[in-house]
């Protein structure tokens, strides 16, 4: 049965209006973790990168990894929003914002970690584009100052894109609230009435914008895997990288996102609104997607080995039979075995196994990071650079609780706006008039008029 | 008297009173509406469509590329660094960044097209909380004291009508 719209306004207004104990309890945890990675990262500022497991000829690990990681998580959203809005799918109503904030969210953690990475992160401003007091502007020819427009790009745009249709939710909470609640969301909504030209505006916006931002997202894993693809390092320079690294952003994003949409379904009592139909449409979107990381793992390896390249294939059996093979072949269930076969047969395709199949994914994600970026560098062309890295305590605990940030910006996040948009959803139960087409809509008025 | 409207359950019935306002000769301009969600299945959801907000935004993309272009062909001229035998005005990898800037450019133009066209942060005279919950307001802000009866009688016309004056 369709909700009517009052009870749409109470049943997602209530993680806003009504605070529980459990709240401050997840809050306070979450919380715990995350200043304990600050403690870790201001204790590695203190005494240095010794104390991490970076060192030559590892220069990147776990905070590399985390940072691609992440990056991918943020392909969740605006990407699969901004998609589902240009081809109108009636389905994702209840799904953009859960999706939206994933990408918000998912870019600030994910640019925290080249600041981390910087070991003197008071200098991050030196990546900036502007002319130092030596007059040495950035180079415009390197990926790291690519990845800095990139990601602010993107970030700005996927801000805006939040944003703008909460306007209209936001009007919805200060009718509904009081005292400075009321005076805050009176703020925020910019003194939304909704007339018919600020509907237009507001929908005109969300489709330039959607437009615009599918080949930003496209262009920032793709310019995340040019930091990698532009170097000269074993298995990193192939031209599949863009798009492989795209792909595996895109299917992550997916996996992440139906998590989040299966937390805030039972958390927040949501079984009205994200329904099995919601899980069962994206769980086929992430058995596309498995596929498609499968074909481009495929791609990669059948390349590397025709080529016989001793250095490359030094990396290539290092993964998949010495040291890292554990990892890697626990990535390869996880990506593509797990999917495939709880996705694929239509009876496993329920929330549980949806769930399932995420998690699998997203630690196959998170360890396929770990294994384009570790083996290769640890395995260079030259004996002399052989190494090994061990990543240490201080590395794991701020890797660790970004999962925890991510949480606790979440969970406040739905404190203080409704996590399904309730004017999309309003719309999309809207019923048409009979003859709803613009001529029968005439007719029907001058029937009135008559 | 600073307005009258009336609110209504459903599109059909504020399009009738929409309607009925015409006739009795008011102008489209004239008519306020107010709903929690687009209408655009009635004939009045469709008011004030027109935008140049595609344009605003192609000119926002070109301010953007041009910026970028800008940037990068100052940094790079004032500071010239040789890398890896590249020109010192490098088109591909310039691109990137004219790619990116020309994106930002054309979003940022979309959101100030947005809040200034929608009037965004203005009040407005006109407004009843009951618009939330799905009513529709239709109604007219500072009538003449004479139209008053005629107005009253066009909005209460319809059927669920739930007639205010302030």
């Amino acid at each position: 049965m369709t909700p009517s719209h009052s009870q749409i306004n109470s049943d997602l207004l209530r993680p806003l209006l009504r605070t529980s104990w459990k709240f401050y309890v997840v809050v306070t945890i979450f919380l715990a973790i995350v200043v304990a990675a600050l403690v870790s990262w201001l204790s590695q500022m203190f005494y240095g990168f010794g104390i991490s497991g970076i060192r030559w000829p590892v220069y990147w690990g776990f905070y590399v990894t985390s940072f691609v990681f992440w990056i991918g998580i943020s392909h969740a959203g605006t990407l699969i929003s901004a998609i589902l809005r240009l081809v109108d799918a009636g389905w994702r109503r209840p799904v953009t914002r859960c999706a939206e904030v994933i990408t918000v969210f998912a870019l600030m953690i994910g640019a925290m970690f080249p600041i981390i990475h910087l070991g003197r992160p008071w200098l991050a401003f030196w990546l900036f584009p502007y002319p130092s007091e030596r007059l040495i502007w950035p180079n415009f020819r390197s990926p790291l100052v690519w990845d800095f427009f990139a990601i602010n790009t993107y970030l700005t745009g996927s801000l805006l894109f939040l944003f703008l249709p909460m306007i209209p939710d936001f009007a919805v909470v200060r009718d509904k609230s009081t005292g400075l609640r009321r005076r805050i969301y009176t703020l925020l909504a910019l003194g939304w009435r909704g007339t018919p030209k600020q509907w237009h505006r507001l929908e005109s916006a969300m489709a330039i914008m959607a437009i615009a931002i599918v080949p930003v997202a496209v262009s920032v894993h793709t310019i995340v895997s040019f930091d990698f693809s532009m170097a000269p390092v074993p298995m990193w320079q192939s031209t599949i990288f863009g798009p492989y690294f795209v792909a595996g952003a895109i299917f992550s994003g997916i996996a992440g996102l139906l998590i989040a949409m299966a937390v805030l379904r039972r958390v927040l009592h949501l079984e009205q609104y994200l329904h099995p139909i919601h899980f069962e449409n994206l769980g086929k979107l992430l058995l596309v997607m498995a596929l498609l990381w499968g074909y481009f793992v495929f791609n990669e390896r059948l390349v590397t080995y025709y080529g016989n390249e001793p250095s490359e294939m030094a990396v290539f059996w290092r993964t998949q039979r010495e040291s890292f093979a554990p990892l890697y072949w626990t990535m390869v269930i996880g990506n593509f075995v797990l999917p495939l076969v709880l996705m694929g047969i239509k009876r496993f395709r329920t929330i549980t196994g949806c769930v399932i199949a995420s998690l699998g994914v997203v630690v196959g994600m998170w360890l396929e990071r770990f294994l384009i970026i570790v083996p290769s560098l640890g395995h260079k062309y030259l004996p002399y650079s052989y190494g090994i890295y061990r990543p240490q305590p201080v590395e794991i605990i701020i890797a660790g609780a970004t999962f925890a940030a991510m949480t606790l910006l979440y969970v406040l996040f739905v404190k203080i706006v409704p996590i399904i948009s309730i004017w999309e959803l309003k719309a999309g139960d809207h019923q048409p008039p009979d003859g709803s087409h613009p001529i029968a809509k005439k007719q029907s008025l001058r029937e009135v008029e008559g | 008297m600073k307005a009258v409207y009336a609110l209504y359950p459903d599109g059909h019935s504020a399009q009738q009173a929409v309607s009925r306002l015409h006739a009795a000769g008011v102008n489209d301009r004239d008519i306020t509406i107010q709903s929690a969600q687009p209408m655009e299945d009635f004939e009045f959801g469709h008011r004030d469509k027109a935008t140049w907000m595609w344009w605003i935004a192609c000119g926002g993309a070109l301010i953007g590329m041009a910026s970028a272009l800008g940037l990068a062909w100052l940094t790079e001229m004032s500071w010239p660094i040789n890398v890896g035998g590249l020109p010192i005005f490098a088109w591909w990898p310039n691109l990137i960044i004219t790619f990116e800037m020309t994106m930002l450019g054309a979003i940022l133009a979309t959101v100030v097209t947005l809040v200034l066209t929608a009037r965004l942060g203005r009040r407005s005279d006109i407004y009843d909380p009951e618009v939330s919950d799905g009513k529709i307001l239709v109604g007219v802000i500072n009538p003449s004291e004479s139209a008053v009866a005629g107005l009253e009688a066009a909005l209460t016309a319809p059927s669920g009508a739930q007639f205010k004056r302030i």
